[in-house]
């Protein structure tokens, strides 16, 4: 953890993935596929690049375990925040 | 090494795994964390309002995806600039330091500047045009409370980045106040990519 002592990531190589993946989740939405399929895809590559920022320019991944451990709480609440309503969702 | 500081430097490891410089890492994650869940909440409420409704417009018809995409652009590249700052400090490298800095705060100063254009573009003319303004959906409801909280967020963000470039310059403060701030504005771009995502692309 000493900043003295860990080498920097590859932070423009994150960048141009960050940057693919933008380009790629827009290019998503002129497709038409299904609302299914396109709202997965949109989901999965929105996480994918959170977690590129928390885990290289965040650090978490060069972190002690306890730093991650408080960034995932809030995820693991939002799941259980989102399953409990769950029966309130849809057409009133 | 006196044998007092010995025995302190023995037992320090093992009441916390964390160094003495993490402490305050620790406290802006704790902060980040809550703040996570202040957006969580509110984009779960975004959520179950719009799937409640029967008449929900599509977001990318209305709103100028384009824009956000370079506004989306405009973060990730402010966040480049600010690990590159810490990188830089780090290394003692004070004007290249000053620099990036001063280009993640024209970054963040820039999208602020985007944001106000399109709210104002959205309010004069496009939510109008559809039908949609306040009073009649909760579409622009729920986009300016989420959008405005995170702008919100980019502000203070500006603010505080500008302080410590100020503070760092002076020697007042350390490359740990700018590792610190960047855990800040690289939550602010993590949670405008999320919002990109939900508010705008889906």
């Amino acid at each position: 953890m000493a900043s003295t002592t860990h080498t920097h990531p590859n932070y423009m190589g994150i960048f141009w993935v960050l940057l693919v993946l933008t380009v790629v989740e827009v290019g998503i939405t002129f497709l038409g596929l299904p609302k299914m399929v396109m709202g997965s895809l949109l989901v999965g590559l929105a996480i994918w690049k959170a977690a590129l920022v928390a885990m290289y320019f965040m650090h978490l991944k060069f972190e002690p375990k306890t730093l991650a451990m408080i960034a995932l709480v809030p995820f693991v609440l939002c799941v259980f925040l989102i399953l409990m309503l769950l029966p309130d969702i849809g057409p009133a | 090494m006196s044998e007092a500081a010995a025995a302190h430097h023995v037992v320090e490891p093992a009441e916390s795994p964390l160094t003495p410089e993490s402490w305050g890492k620790l406290g802006m994650w704790n902060f980040l964390a809550g703040d996570a869940m202040s957006f969580g909440g509110l984009i779960v409420g975004y959520g179950i309002l719009r799937y409640s409704s029967s008449n929900w417009p599509v977001p990318s018809a209305v709103l100028g995806i384009n824009l956000t995409a370079l506004m989306t652009f405009l973060l990730i590249v402010s966040s480049v600039t600010m690990v590159k700052a810490l990188a830089a400090i780090q290394s003692g490298d004070k004007p290249a330091f000053r620099k990036f800095m001063a280009l993640t705060i024209l970054g963040g100063a820039t999208f602020l500047g985007l944001q106000a254009y399109e709210w104002t573009h959205l309010i004069n003319h496009t939510l109008p045009e559809h039908k949609l303004s306040f009073s009649s959906h909760l579409f622009a409801t729920t986009f300016f409370v989420l959008t405005g909280f995170h702008g919100l967020h980019v502000t203070g963000g500006v603010i505080y980045n500008s302080v410590v470039l100020a503070l760092v310059n002076s020697g007042r403060w350390g490359a740990n106040h700018v590792e610190i701030a960047g855990l800040y504005w690289h939550f602010v771009d993590l949670v405008w990519i999320l919002i990109f995502t939900f508010i705008y692309l889906l």
